[in-house]
């Protein structure tokens, strides 16, 4: 999944055309609609329960080197959560 | 009497409303966490008196860490709840509600931080809010106390209510994304300075820098305020006390009574440090030596606590600290652990797996010198040169990234990853962050001045019976033979569990070199923690663990303290 934006840039598809990717592979400052959480029952209710939900818009504020946190933006609320998870939630850049 | 419990999200204001109510003192901060243990209070009511209870917030009814358990426990015991709601955020807020109100427990809704969601543009129609949950709500701006008095007012409006049924947690959002359309409006909102900074702040590239331009200039100022507030404030009060307690001496005569007030006179004279008097060393250590760095430490601390800057900090720290098998949120326990490591220990209980807070206790036991330690440290190394003290920390920084390391590679169990709000930054308000000072303050007096009398108190007894003579000639071997200190510092390492200020001061007279002094200060940080902090990790880890971490530790005094005989003194 993460590779998905790498592969197509590689390919010279453009951007908007990717139809869903996780939210550590949008660049930085990328604006993008959640589409779904992949993962167990206990992490989709974590993730729901501090906001990140689906249809919700989400930005990527930062995502920290060697594998490390990402920081995200919902409902005008700043979040960081760990790399792992964040690979499970899956977004789509809006056209 | 009825129990009222304060509950909600995470740094929504509830331990704030929680002081409003009561005109009790609890530690309020602008980040995640800040509370992890219940506090009671008292209110009236009309005649009635009502218990309210402040717990830790939660997101939802399932806990994930032991700090929400807690909460969970408050929860069952509640006859009502004050629900505290974050108004800027309302839609996830509401999770929580519909949770405890599916409960069937009775409920006031406070729509906390009122102000900032006007500010940022957010309204809430009050009157349908109601309606839709068919309980009270009142919007409240707890920092100024704003609505307190009406939110009181409503408390006996709640009624028992049978209309809302469990439902499960898709059917929940679906109600609340109703709820929220049907009472809220967003108007669109450009990015700020403050934004602007929040995200400078927490990107790698520019939040580094911006970090360790920050912890530096903490540090500076917590010396310069500690240095002046002793050299124009408590040295003079000294030394206007001097002749009074001469006076005293005198008065006493030489015997028994003067060996316990006033202590060993030197050439003399009074020696605050090495007199060993209750009425010289006994409060000249905690009020002149420590006091004045803790005045100047908490005061920062708070600035830095109530601005919302430590969940950044836990971020940048995140894939470091998941070396040392935690997650950026460790940084904070360790940050409070460098006032004491009491509280510091106690915030480890917002980490999710016990792994996780068996490594922060020990770590902060073991490598976290608290400031009552620090102060003794820059006092009677800081004659000798920074150089010395920057050796004392250099090392103690070695030993809590080995120790680490060490730990993580040890310890059975999980390190989840690190899933934390960042607040908005906010302006510390200045007489927030003096009261909060002032509790920690007195917090401070009341733990240490008992200990350290009795500290002195043990130490005259133990030199009159014998008993230093006696334990130092037993750990000989190690102290003298292994550390390459004086054997007579024994003493100060058996004292250092009632207090470690009191035992750097027992350093002073054995007449070290200053090698010798960075040895045993060094030691003195590693070997055992002190007796509060041994029985918070007894309490938070158990027995079985607390065995382990003292092993643990012993085990390390005596490598390191081998290594740095080794590297300082060369033999």
């Amino acid at each position: 999944m993460i590779f998905i934006s790498t592969i197509a840039r590689l390919l010279g598809i453009p951007k908007g055309c990717i139809m869903e990717q996780p939210i550590t592979s949008l660049e930085t400052g990328t604006t993008a609609v959640i589409l779904r959480l992949e993962g167990g029952h206990w992490f989709q209710n974590k993730m729901r329960g501090i906001g990140i939900r689906e249809q919700k818009t989400i930005r990527l504020v930062a995502k920290h080197p060697f594998n490390g946190p990402v920081v995200v933006e919902v409902d005008n609320r700043e979040m960081t959560i760990g790399r792992r998870m964040a690979e499970h939630i899956i977004t789509r850049i809006p056209k | 009497m009825k129990k009222i419990v304060l509950m909600g999200n995470p740094n929504v204001g509830k331990s704030v409303v929680f002081s409003r109510l009561t005109g009790a003192n609890v530690i309020a901060s602008n980040y995640p966490g800040t509370t992890v243990d219940f506090s009671k209070g008292k209110m009236c009511l009309g005649k009635e008196g009502h218990e309210i209870i402040d717990a830790p917030g939660t997101y939802s009814l399932e806990p994930s860490n032991k700090a929400e358990e807690v909460a969970l426990e408050m929860f069952e015991q509640a006859d009502l709840i004050i629900n505290v709601v974050d108004a800027t955020n309302l839609e996830r807020n509401l999770y929580l509600t519909l949770q405890i109100l599916e409960r069937k427990k009775q409920v006031v809704l406070a729509l906390n931080m009122w102000d900032e969601a006007r500010h940022t543009g957010v309204t809430i129609d009050l009157k349908k809010l109601e309606h839709d949950l068919q309980i009270p709500v009142v919007p409240t701006v707890a920092l100024s106390g704003e609505g307190i008095h009406d939110l009181i007012g409503r408390i006996d409006e709640v009624r028992s209510l049978e209309k809302i049924e469990p439902m499960n947690e898709s059917d929940r959002w679906i109600k609340i994304g109703k709820i929220i359309r049907n009472v809220q409006q967003v108007t669109h909102r450009h990015h700020t300075l403050r934004d602007w900074i929040s995200e400078a702040s927490i990107r790698p590239l520019t939040g580094f820098p911006l970090a360790l331009a920050m912890i530096f200039t903490a540090l500076w100022l917590v010396s310069f305020i500690g240095e002046t507030l002793i050299s124009y404030f408590f040295d003079p009060l000294f030394t206007l006390y001097t002749p009074i307690a001469m006076g005293l001496s005198t008065w006493l005569g030489p015997g028994i009574l003067q060996e316990l007030f006033i202590g060993k006179l030197i050439d003399g004279q009074i020696d605050y440090i090495q007199s060993m008097g209750l009425l010289t060393t006994g409060i000249y250590v905690p009020f002149a030596m420590v006091l004045p760095y803790i005045i100047a430490f908490y005061s920062i601390l708070a600035i830095f606590e109530d601005s919302g800057y430590l969940p950044r900090l836990a971020t940048l720290t995140d894939t470091i600290f998941h070396r040392f098998g935690m997650h950026g949120f460790g940084i904070i326990p360790v940050f409070l652990g460098l006032g004491c490591n009491v509280p510091g220990i106690l915030a480890a209980r917002s980490l999710e797996t016990k792994k996780q807070r068996f490594i922060a206790a020990t770590l902060i036991a073991i490598s976290v010198p608290c400031m009552a330690k620090n102060a003794m440290v820059f006092g009677i190394l800081g004659p000798y040169g920074v150089g010395y003290i920057f050796l004392v920390f250099a090392t103690l920084f070695i030993v809590f990234v080995v120790s680490g390391l060490i730990l993580n590679q040890l310890m059975k169990g999980d390190s989840p990853e690190i899933c934390l709000e960042i607040p908005p930054y906010r302006k510390p308000d200045t007489v927030t962050v003096l009261k909060k000072t002032l509790m920690r303050i007195r917090w401070f007096l009341k733990e240490a001045i008992p200990f350290l009398f009795l500290g002195v108190l043990l130490i005259n007894l133990l030199y009159t019976i014998g008993f230093v003579e006696w334990l130092g000639g037993i750990f000989a071997p190690v102290i003298q033979g292994w550390f390459g200190l004086p054997k007579e510092a024994t003493t100060a390492l058996l004292i250092g569990f009632l207090r470690k200020d009191l035992a750097v001061g027992m350093l002073l007279p054995l007449g070290m070199s200053p090698m010798q002094l960075v040895i045993a200060t060094t030691l003195l940080t590693i070997y055992f923690p002190c007796v509060g902090t041994f029985a918070v990790m007894f309490r938070e880890l158990g027995i079985r663990d607390m065995i382990k971490a003292t092993a643990f530790m012993a085990g390390t005094a005596f490598m390191v303290g081998g290594m740095m005989r080794l590297v300082l003194l060369g033999i």
